[in-house]
């Protein structure tokens, strides 16, 4: 398929000086989603210490946990509960009140006789544009794409993706998804230029728009899908996570069902530079994190993906790892993580990193572990253990 | 009319007894919700379907249909259902 891609005019503009010098500096504050609530930690200026703020909504399953880094104190939670439906929490005080959305996102109502839409819960949360105060996106399960401009109070869907004419084609059945549902994620806009996002689906691939969601076009060429299934058909495509590069917005990064790729703009040719892990490990995982300043520096964390998939560390043995050169080698970052009987899921959420000079890196397990690295992941230590499954984790500037 | 409201949605209105009027279910859900914002959509969905996991007593008996009449003596109950599940 033919590319629509243009290039930003203010190619690689790089954030405002104070705000760089802000994001480098000062405290960080861990943001943990889990299936039983939220939870916020602050760091030590040294990053060594670690107080615990939670939970919050506790028994809530809390799917996204996000600060706006607009004005530094605007929390939005993706939250539901067993019983009830969707909703998302506000907090404009750093999480010390909330206050409901007036209206979460959801589907319009269907015409007389048609079944319409339902949003299951709220999977991702994206502040909008800098130039966009008060600008959100959010993605759900099933796939949709809902839109804020009041700061996460109100939210609307994205016609232009929801009721594009190929949906159906492209998600399938959404019964047919993952296992927690199918979803809408890794919610991406273009630090130079408001109107161009990414999207992907889980399942239904990667996709961009050029026009604030107006139109879309697919990106997936070079991207594999299961063996014998048709790689041009987008409901075979299943993305975990699409990060672009904060330093070269260029350059993303994706951990895919089907291996880790990069993809260099103008190209719409993804490269699957996992084939450069180490063979007994593969390429296969949820999260990716990019170095806040580094285009050639990403991190992965690899799982089973072999026989049923348990979706585990490989042999029981967890570890991160990382390239330098854009994926060309990838190095194993394991000191201070368990040598044996470690069966770690980190779901596609929860891996972050923050702005410090050496990056901090921060993952949580699915048996509820939070463990940082101080030194881009020579070394980790564990932060908090016992938490419920969680589901994301994010990082911020205090 | 008298509504009993389970414990996951007291964060809505703070009592466990509410008073609601309407002369449907659908019509008294949507009056809690002028009194306590948001506390519908998380009972039912945007397609008006009761959500799989909240049930809807009048009277004692469980009610399926949004559009039941109800009169001013009857007692609505809103209970979360006892759903199973692995945990």
């Amino acid at each position: 398929m033919p590319s629509t891609w243009k290039r930003p005019a203010t190619r690689r503009r790089r954030p405002a000086a104070p705000a760089r010098a802000k994001r480098r500096g000062g405290r960080v504050l861990v943001l943990v989603a889990t299936r039983k609530g939220a939870w916020l930690y602050r760091g030590d200026a040294a990053r060594r210490s670690w107080r615990a703020d939670g939970p919050h909504f506790l028994g809530n399953v809390i799917n996204h946990l996000v600060l706006d880094p607009r004005d530094g104190r605007t929390l939005l939670a993706a939250a539901k509960t067993g019983h009830l439906g969707p909703t998302v929490f506000r907090s404009t005080d750093l999480g010390r009140t909330w206050k409901e959305a007036a209206r979460p996102p959801a589907f319009p109502k269907a015409p007389e006789g048609e079944r319409g839409r339902v949003v299951d819960h709220t999977f991702w949360l994206t502040p909008g544009h800098a130039s966009e105060p008060g600008a959100w996106y959010a993605g759900t399960s099933p796939q949709g794409l809902f839109r804020s401009d009041d700061g996460g109070d109100t939210w609307s869907p994205v016609s232009g993706l929801n009721d594009h004419p190929e949906y159906l084609e492209w998600m399938s059945d959404p019964q047919a998804g993952t296992p927690d549902g199918p979803k809408l994620h890794s919610i991406i806009v273009d630090p130079r230029d408001a109107a161009h996002l990414y999207v992907g689906m889980s399942s239904g691939g990667v996709h961009e728009s050029l026009d604030r969601g107006r139109t879309w076009t697919p990106l997936v060429k070079g991207l594999e899908v299961v063996e014998g299934f048709d790689a041009a058909k987008l409901n075979f495509h299943d993305p975990h996570c699409i990060r672009l590069c904060p330093s070269d917005p260029d350059r993303l990064y994706q951990q895919n069902h089907c291996g880790n790729y990069r993809l260099d703009r103008p190209s719409d040719q993804w490269v699957r530079i996992g084939r450069n892990m180490p063979g007994k490990v593969g390429d296969i995982g949820f999260p990716m994190v990019v170095h806040p300043r580094d285009r050639d520096t990403a991190w992965m964390f690899p799982m089973d993906g072999t026989s049923v998939w348990p979706r585990t560390s490989p042999g029981g043995k967890a570890a991160a790892y990382v390239t330098r050169n854009g994926g060309k080698s990838w190095r194993r970052l394991d000191s201070g993580l368990p040598r044996s009987q470690a069966w770690w899921t980190v779901k596609r959420q929860a891996m972050a990193a923050d702005a410090h000079d050496p990056v901090g890196l921060y993952f949580g397990t699915t048996s509820g572990d939070l463990w940082a690295s101080r030194d881009e992941g020579q070394r980790w230590t564990c932060v908090a253990r016992h938490l419920p499954e969680i589901y994301a984790v994010e990082t911020a500037a205090q | 009319m008298k509504v009993l409201i389970p414990t996951p949605l007291r964060s809505y209105t703070g009592e466990r007894e509410v008073e609601a009027s309407g002369p449907t279910l659908a019509a008294v859900l949507s009056d809690l919700d002028r009194r306590y914002p948001g506390i519908r959509f998380r009972m039912v969905d945007e397609q008006d379907r009761m959500r799989p996991h909240v049930r809807f007593f009048v009277n004692g008996e469980q009610v399926f249909d949004l559009s039941l009449a109800l009169r001013p003596a009857d007692e609505v109950q809103i209970v979360q259902a006892l759903s199973g599940g692995s945990e």
